[in-house]
């Protein structure tokens, strides 16, 4: 569905072949393009005709270089745009102790996730967090938190009784400090940026803690509304960050460059995963390259390390090596690739490939090469050269295929056999520069 | 009937009063010019209808448009209502109303909410099974939501608040088991409906879909037609990335409708529009506020009026 802007701006650059010179003209069907792939990724509406505005004028006039294509070339000043926007501005924290943080946000943007994941990672910055459960409306929301911070050891304070919010954070602020806690982090309930009186609470809460760093804690995949939830939210509290959550999604994450471009409010942390480890701070050229669905090498990096056995991967790089790589094996690689997600979702995060589409095809390739491999014995998978006829023709029948895929999955499997082989010599090492000098770059992708 | 609409358009007011202010002149008495044809494109990209439903709607004004320079901003409102139901025309989930009268050996109806984090399951769990209590029908609601601290606790809360039964292990627990459970619990005490809330989870997370694979396996060891409803719950405020969700989790799950959360806001939840096209699964629910009743059911008709600012 969603098209890599590299794609969409396939058809417009094909105009632009052979230019000298980029002009207005020239560019306007590539900057149509532009904008429909900016508002695909949630960015909001009149952030999104500015920003392409701002392509235009760095654009217009330049010289297409010798080295480049002029697509490259314009994919390159909208990526350095989007990273300028989005990094623009302080994203560290206030280096100030105690620093007290107050956490406000949408329902379920992840508020008290991500209050416990700050937490944590102030913890290992050599901090003493204490969290204080400011949400008195959602049933069970101080539970969530307290258990939060029993896993992580870190200090916690809430009432249970009360819901006058100004008290409790003033109450917990005294106590966490003479418990020497120098990083109180508020959670707090979710509101509606229009819901005055909720609004209004978190006002009197902020008027009493006085906090050092207010973050607006979004939901990654939050459309449109964005602007005007932050925008609310700014004007009553004065935000000093903002923290996007559930990124280890697919969402593009448009609406964090909204933010960012109406409020001027650094993104600081990003969330990425369910444990409390998975908070980060952030990098605007990763968002950039996501917004654009230029892929996220890292991302899909990060996706192997978690899902991959590291053992297993170990064994299988050792039989790389020696090229003593058997069908038993390919049978536990391709099972490995699988736990990666779908063959869709593994492109998707590599350069370029965002866009391309996999029909059922290749997964069921993927199947069927897994049921012929499994309806041979053991002793036929570690020594291939067993399959006469007669035992192919068993295969074929157990796995439901024919013998002609019998045959070619074992003719692919000695041309990897071979290739292995090749490799064995110097060739792996020019082949792991080649693939250092891939990640090193941070993956821009050619056209 | 009314009363429904009042409450629907209660709460998508603010939504009407953003949308209005901005497009008052807009959709107004006014002639239609290239400035407002331009505002009218941004009132539609920003209820994030996405490209495809924007781009057609705003076709047809302008072709409308073409044929008379007279066309006023009332009439151009009236066409893009008519294109939006024209699009949704189908999409009203019909979640059956009557009580129904069922012989002791019938099996329970199992409906199982899912979707990402922070959609709101726990709640529209809680908001479903008191709406089918007031209805007459006796509901066992499934903690199942075993992965998130407190998540148990949030829905117990609820059940006592509202004085449902409640099936529920402790956190970590297996939540196929839970599953597994209070589907026989529900059945031996003769219950109608079982609901199941599970743990958020997102789409790009294969392990955990395979979680919910389990439970459906379990429960059809009870009843092959279980769950005989499998709804994805998705936050209204979300933009393109909800057709994602839907897409990934229909894949893998087999979904039979959607609820969709969180329409009190200022959002238009437009992203629903470009579900429905792209994988034609009926909305059953609105959710439009924090109490039990704010649950709704979906109807196209309150749904175009209120994002145009239509009349009732």
């Amino acid at each position: 569905m969603f098209e890599s802007l590299t794609e969409r701006l396939g058809q417009a650059l094909r105009n632009l072949r052979g230019v000298g010179k980029l002009t207005e003209e020239n560019m306007a069907e590539t900057l149509k393009e532009v904008r429909t792939a900016l508002l695909s990724a949630d960015v909001h509406f009149k952030v999104a005709r500015e920003f392409v505005e701002r392509v235009q004028t760095q654009a217009v006039g330049q010289d297409v270089l010798k080295s480049v294509t002029p697509g490259q070339q314009i994919v390159k000043i909208i990526h350095d745009e989007l990273v300028k926007l989005l990094g623009e501005g302080a994203t560290e924290l206030t280096a100030k102790r105690p620093l007290k943080v107050l956490l406000v946000g949408l329902h379920g943007s992840g508020k008290t996730t991500s209050t416990a994941k700050l937490g944590r990672l102030l913890k290992k910055r050599g901090y003493k967090p204490f969290l204080v459960g400011c949400d008195v409306q959602r049933p069970a929301a101080i539970d969530q938190l307290e258990i939060l911070a029993r896993q992580e050891e870190l200090g916690f304070y809430a009432d249970r009784v009360s819901k006058d919010v100004p008290a409790i954070g003033a109450a917990a602020l005294k106590i966490a400090l003479e418990q020497g806690a120098d990083a109180v982090l508020f959670d707090t309930a979710g509101r509606l940026q229009i819901d005055h009186d909720l609004i209004e609470e978190v006002r009197r809460l902020s008027a009493r803690i006085v906090p050092d760093e207010v973050f607006l804690v979004a939901d990654g995949a939050l459309g449109q509304e964005a602007v005007n939830v932050a925008k609310a939210f700014h004007e009553a509290l004065a935000l000093t960050g903002l923290v996007l959550t559930k990124l280890d999604g697919d969402a593009r994450g448009g609406a964090a460059l909204s933010i960012k471009a109406i409020t001027g409010v650094p993104i600081k942390f990003i969330g990425i995963g369910e444990k409390s480890a998975d908070f980060d701070t952030f990098y605007p050229d990763r968002l950039a390259s996501r917004i654009l669905g230029m892929g996220d090498v890292v991302s899909l990096v990060e996706r192997a390390q978690e899902t991959i056995d590291q053992d297993q991967a170990e064994k299988m790089a050792e039989k790389f090596r020696k090229a003593d790589f058997n069908l038993e094996d390919f049978l536990a690689q391709l099972q490995q690739v699988k736990k990666l997600g779908s063959m869709e979702s593994i492109l998707g995060m590599m350069p370029g490939m965002s866009g391309v589409k996999i029909d059922d095809g290749a997964e069921k390739q993927m199947g069927r090469t897994e049921a012929i491999i499994k309806s041979m014995t053991l002793q036929e998978r570690r020594n291939p050269s067993l399959l006469n006829g007669t035992r192919r023709m068993r295969i074929a029948n157990g796995a439901g295929v024919k013998v002609v895929d019998v045959n070619q999955l074992l003719k692919q499997f000695q041309q990897m056999q071979k290739m292995m082989r090749m490799m064995k010599g110097n060739g792996t090492k020019k082949l792991m520069r080649q693939m250092e000098a891939m990640r090193g770059k941070g993956g821009f992708p050619g056209m | 009937m009314l009363s429904l609409f009042r409450k629907f358009k209660d709460g998508l007011a603010k939504t009407v009063a953003v949308i209005t202010q901005k497009t008052h002149a807009l959709f107004g008495g006014r002639k239609i010019d290239a400035a407002s044809l331009d505002e009218l494109e941004e009132a539609l990209y920003t209820a994030d209808f996405g490209v495809a439903t924007t781009t057609e709607i705003l076709e047809e004004i302008k072709r409308a448009h073409q044929q008379d320079r007279e066309l006023r901003g009332q009439d151009a409102a009236a066409i893009g209502a008519a294109v939006l139901r024209r699009v949704l025309a189908g999409s009203e989930g019909r979640f059956e109303g009557a009580p129904r009268s069922r012989d002791e050996s019938a099996n329970p109806e199992v409906i199982c909410l899912i979707g990402v984090n922070g959609s709101g399951k726990t709640t529209t769990a809680a908001k479903l099974a008191w709406m089918l209590k007031e209805d007459g029908r006796s509901v066992t609601v499934a903690a199942c939501d075993t992965f998130r601290a407190a998540a148990i606790e949030q829905l117990r809360t609820w059940t006592e608040r509202l004085g449902l039964e409640l099936v529920a292990s402790q956190m970590g627990a297996d939540a196929a088991a839970v599953a597994f459970d209070a589907w026989q619990a529900a059945k031996a005490r003769g219950r109608d409906y079982v609901i199941i809330d599970t743990a958020g989870r997102l789409h790009t997370k294969s392990n955990l879909m395979e979680e919910l694979a389990k439970i459906r396996r379990v429960l059809q060891k009870h009843d092959p037609a279980a769950p005989q409803h499998s709804w994805l719950v998705i936050d209204g405020s979300l933009g393109s990335n909800s057709i994602e969700q839907a897409r990934v989790f229909h894949k893998s799950f087999g979904l039979t409708g959607l609820v969709v959360t969180k329409l009190d806001g200022t959002s238009r939840g437009g992203a629903i529009v470009g579900i429905w096209r792209e994988l034609k699964l009926p909305i059953y629910f609105v959710g439009l506020g924090e109490q039990a009743e704010d649950l709704q059911r979906f109807s196209v008709d309150n749904y175009v009026k209120a994002v145009f600012g239509l009349e009732g």
